[in-house]
């Protein structure tokens, strides 16, 4: 009988739940700071020092000129070489739609899968190989129409996978229907007469879903972006990024008031923890409760400033999250970036690891002759 | 008194009552006392898909058949020799089935002027003579077991529902059986209630007692255990030995088993087993849906798993895209369809051979897999083995077909020896980096190279530096696996991965037929759960002295290479199907024979006397 499984090329046997660690029980290498990100303890570090170009396939990237999708993956191929860990232990793992040819640019190891189902695919993935960075790329439509299903239970159950929603609020690979996140009255093609559909706000369902981690950034912002993706790798469990995208084709300028100098000092709300939350040219505007559990936008020199809200995404009850996510309605015109919720759950590859484990621990390692004889077997002589 | 005792070569006895009687326990509890006492068996329960039905109505009615003899016997029975019938709808419901001269226990205190209208009875059968051709022993059963159990400490609830280890205590005495496994079932089961223990226990003696000193019964029966080969036996079900089959199928590769699956009838119970075997590092996922079960498992195995997923027809249905996704990636998958009576719901507890065309066309495109079908329940570990080794070997999903009657009937199965079982580590072995070095020591690794002898490509799991590889759904150009619109290049990956499951056919052994001195003119050929009343017609129709011959299917696709000569070989084949002719279809299209079809959908087995009759009447028009 074989006796352990295989091991992969460097010494991390698959499903054994740990990587290579030190001899303080820290991963090695310096990672961010003197820290590795949490959701990385378990995954090896890098032997050598990785650089952007190191995560570049030698595919040639066909999206739209103009596509927002570039910038991201500018940022985030800039970004993964700091978090120090081998490429090989990067996958990322996409489902169908502009967004999700993203792994074939990227050189770790990718899937490109069907539409809607990548959260199910690397909820499998990240559940046996604890070893793995596991990122997600998404669409609004891949996650919030077909794979809806996928996304809020993934969220629930806190797999340690990183979900980067690309929302461009249309379906761009099917050239230009209206999608889950477009606006209500959208003309496409498929409602020339304006959609009926009221759209998803995507933080406030993965707030809903019980995500334990929920951020929003946009495309244009690689400063921004990047400081999100940090944050979320430094998450152990589910992380859901949703990403405001252009689609210069189908629904071009659709975050224009969020980029235009004109307007996105107004518009804009940069949340950032343990800070008041400050908005407009000058910092001018700030947010405080209003009735009801909502929140309220008001001139700081109007009111007390002890009645000013200070950003806290660790708030345990999500109320105050999501508050702060439905201020990005059409009405409000408000539209916060940054984290707003990070708490911290045992991570679902986690503690199915650890059950498997205490149970080996307490019955022993399973024997195939004893679990074949069984309690009730005859002997024919 | 002293009790006569006949011999029996074999018995039938069905257990029903209403689903909340406890029958499929107390049949269960008489197959485990009679497998340790040795003789051969063969079980089919039968239960509503309801969990209770509204009590006493024909919808409700819950049985267990079980055969057992003193040879080797391959079905549950066509007709039972004694029925059990707990309730008014108990005796409707099965009394069609009886043949004259059966033995008819019937519990009397259920025979309520209520219940027997409920179940549109205008006079007690039990009184008007209607039952007069059966040999009736009624008897109050629940006032019995109520009177048995007074001085304990137990509810008159829960004293009534011990009825059923009355009734089991009785026949454990008509047929002889041991106790004393039903003794320390009953004891570990109630451990937390010794009042529920004692009380069950108390109800199972006086059932024994009440056989031993009552004159309704002046016979016991003898039937001696059989002469099976030598070793250690256990009795199973189809379910169990796929979950022990696939446990095997994972330590012999030397891969970590992930099982993603969603609940449904009749395959949940592969979740429970495996569920429970975490010690073999068995990681189980109930997933939010059909289609996430399958998804992790491929994601699973795309890790370096072997990902497996379990369900029935209406889940086939919503894994074919992930399944169609398996084989364009390339990556070991076990997919186990459970099958039960459609289309739709269909009847979720009753049994079916409807989706073997699903099987093997239910995706787009050309999309071949191989499809495996085990032929009774011990068979389903021997078949789990072998869709691993398939799985693992050709880097491919592979789907195996069992049914409801399979998976919730046992049999006695000889233990194997572990030794025996074949190793297939090299199957399994990842791909290295150094199996992809040039001379210059640089790594030009091609995700869909493939081994030129089965074609099946490198498995290159993440966490292998130097092999990063990027795959997907869409199509791969050969060798490189990069994204590829090329006409030709799709025309040839379309060829390589057909090529690569009908390469499988020289991998598989040929199809044994079953033709003593080769003097048979017809052939019978069956798949699957049929095997046992196949053969069990054939033996009939042998002893009536009429050559036949009989061969089995175990790899429905591809088929073994010998199949087109030897059904070319007989003047007639007649395949049986529990559907309307699905093999029979493939059969024709791939050979051009033109096979008899025999066919019918009851969402039960073909019983032995049934299938005789009909193979004499092909051989008599050969």
């Amino acid at each position: 009988m074989p006796e352990a499984a295989q091991t992969p090329g460097n010494g991390s046997p698959p499903g054994n739940g740990t990587g290579p660690v030190n001899g303080n029980g820290q991963p090695n290498g310096p990672g961010l700071g003197a820290r590795r990100p949490a959701s990385l303890t378990l995954v090896p570090a890098a032997q050598e020092k990785l650089a952007t170009k190191d995560f570049k396939s030698d595919q040639e990237v066909r999206w739209c000129p103009g596509c927002g999708d570039y910038a991201i993956l500018a940022a985030f191929q800039a970004f993964l070489p700091e978090l120090e860990v081998p490429r090989e232990n990067v996958v990322v793992v996409s489902g169908i739609g502009c967004s999700s040819r993203l792994p074939y640019y990227m050189d770790t190891y990718g899937m490109h899968s069907i539409h809607g189902r990548a959260p199910a695919i690397a909820t499998g993935l990240a559940s046996s190989r604890p070893d793995l960075s596991v990122w997600v790329i998404t669409g609004d439509g891949d996650a919030l129409s077909i794979g809806g299903n996928h996304l809020i239970h993934a969220l629930r159950r806190n797999v340690n996978i990183k979900i980067l929603l690309f929302n461009n609020r249309i379906y761009g690979l099917t050239k230009g229907q209206y999608s889950p996140t477009s606006e209500q009255g959208k003309i496409t093609k498929s409602t020339p007469f304006g959609s009926l559909d009221n759209p998803f706000n995507p933080v406030s369902l993965a707030l809903g879903a019980e995500a334990t981690f929920v951020a929003r950034s946009i495309d244009s912002d690689r400063k921004h972006l990047t400081s999100v993706l940090r944050a979320a790798a430094d998450h152990q469990g589910a992380a859901f990024i949703e990403i405001y995208q252009n689609c210069p084709i189908f629904n071009d300028d659709a975050f224009a008031p969020l980029k235009d100098a004109s307007s996105r000092d107004d518009q804009l709300i940069r949340l950032q923890d343990g800070e008041p939350i400050r908005f407009g040219a000058a910092g001018q505007r700030g947010l405080r409760a209003a009735r009801y559990g909502g929140l309220e936008a008001v001139d700081v020199a109007a009111v007390d400033s002890e009645s000013l809200l200070v950003h806290d995404a660790g708030q345990d009850d999500p109320s105050y999250a999501f508050a702060l996510s439905r201020l990005d309605t059409a009405a409000a015109a408000h539209t916060p970036i940054g984290v707003f919720r990070k708490v911290e759950r045992p991570s679902y590859d986690a503690l199915m690891a650890q059950q498997v484990r205490e149970t080996q621990t307490k019955q022993g390692a399973g024997d195939l002759a004893t679990l074949l004889a069984g309690g009730d077997s005859w002997t024919i002589r | 008194m002293t009790k006569q005792v006949q011999q029996l070569d074999r018995v039938i006895i069905r257990f029903a009552g209403d689903s909340g009687d406890g029958m499929q326990l107390t049949g269960d509890r008489f197959t485990q006392e009679t497998a340790v006492f040795g003789n051969d068996l063969s079980t089919l329960p039968n239960f509503p898909a309801e969990i209770r039905a509204p009590a006493g109505t024909l919808p409700g009615v819950s049985s267990f058949q079980v055969h057992f003899a003193d040879h080797d016997i391959l079905t549950p029975g066509d007709a039972p020799n004694v029925l059990v019938a707990m309730n008014p709808a108990a005796l409707k419901a099965n009394l069609r089935d009886l043949p004259r001269g059966a033995d008819l226990i019937v519990n009397t205190d259920e025979f309520t002027k209520r219940n027997l209208t409920k179940v549109g009875y205008e006079a007690n059968p039990l009184e008007d003579g209607s039952l007069s051709e059966y040999n009736l022993h009624a008897m109050p059963i629940t006032s019995m077991t109520v009177k048995a159990l007074e001085d304990f400490e137990v509810t008159r609830k829960d004293a009534e529902r011990a009825k059923n280890m009355f009734a089991l205590g009785l026949l454990s005495w008509l047929y002889d059986r041991p106790q004393e496994g039903t003794l320390t079932f009953l004891r570990s089961k109630f451990a937390t209630k010794p009042e529920i223990m004692k009380a069950n226990i108390a109800a199972f003696h006086a059932g024994w007692n009440f056989g031993e000193t009552t004159e309704a019964f002046s016979v016991k029966y003898e039937i001696k255990p059989a002469t099976l080969k030598a070793g250690i036996y256990r009795n199973i079900t189809g379910n169990t030995a796929l979950s022990y089959g696939l446990i095997a199928g994972a330590e012999l590769s030397g891969l970590p088993l992930f099982l993603g699956s969603y609940p449904i009838t009749p395959a949940s119970d592969i979740l429970h087993e495996l569920a429970k075997q975490k010690r073999f590092g068995v990681r189980t996922f109930q997933a939010e849906d059909e289609i996430a079960g399958v998804g992790a498992a491929l994601g699973a195995s795309f890790g370096g798993a072997l990902g497996v997923t379990t369900t029935s027809g209406p889940g086939i249905l919503l894994k074919a895209e992930t399944i169609g996704l398996g084989v364009s990636l390339e990556l070991p998958l076990i997919v186990c369809d459970i099958q039960r009576a459609g289309p739709s719901t269909g009847m979720p507890t009753k049994t079916e051979q409807g989706d073997l065309l699903q099987a093997l066309f239910g995706r787009n495109g050309e999309s071949p897999l191989p499809v495996l079908a085990p032929r009774s329940p011990a068979d389903c570990f021997a078949v789990a083995i072998e869709a691993t080794r398939l799985a693992v070997k050709y880097r491919t999903p592979v789907i195996l077909l069992s049914d409801g009657y399979l998976a919730n009937g046992s049999e006695p199965w000889l233990i194997p020896d572990v030794a025996t079982l074949p190793d297939l580590r090299n199957e399994a072995s990842f791909a290295s980096p150094d199996d992809w070095r040039d001379a210059d020591g640089t790594i030009d690794f091609q995700p869909f190279q493939r081994d030129p002898k089965t074609l099946a490509r490198p498995w290159a799991i993440p966490g292998t530096p130097g092999l990063e590889h990027r795959i997907g759904g869409i199509e791969k150009a050969d060798g490189t696996g990069e994204i590829s619109y090329d006409p030709d290049n799709h025309d040839l990956m379309v060829r390589l991965r057909q090529a690569k499951i009908d390469g499988i056919a020289a991998d598989i052994p040929p199809l044994q037929v079953d033709d003593p001195g080769d003097a048979a003119r017809v052939l019978v050929l069956g798949w699957g759960s049929t095997y046992g009343s196949i053969a069990t017609a054939v033996r009939r129709v042998r002893l009536a002295g009429r050559p036949i011959a009989q061969a089995h299917l175990r790899h429905l696709n591809p088929f073994p290479g010998n199949l087109g000569d030897v059904l070319r070989r007989y003047e007639k084949v007649l395949v049986p199907e529990i559907n309307l002719g699905q093999l029979a279809l493939l059969l024709r299209g791939r050979y051009l024979v033109d096979v008899i079809s025999y066919n019918r959908v009851r969402g039960l087995p073909f019983g032995g006397a049934e299938l005789a009759g009909v193979i004499k009447d092909v051989i008599d028009n050969a």
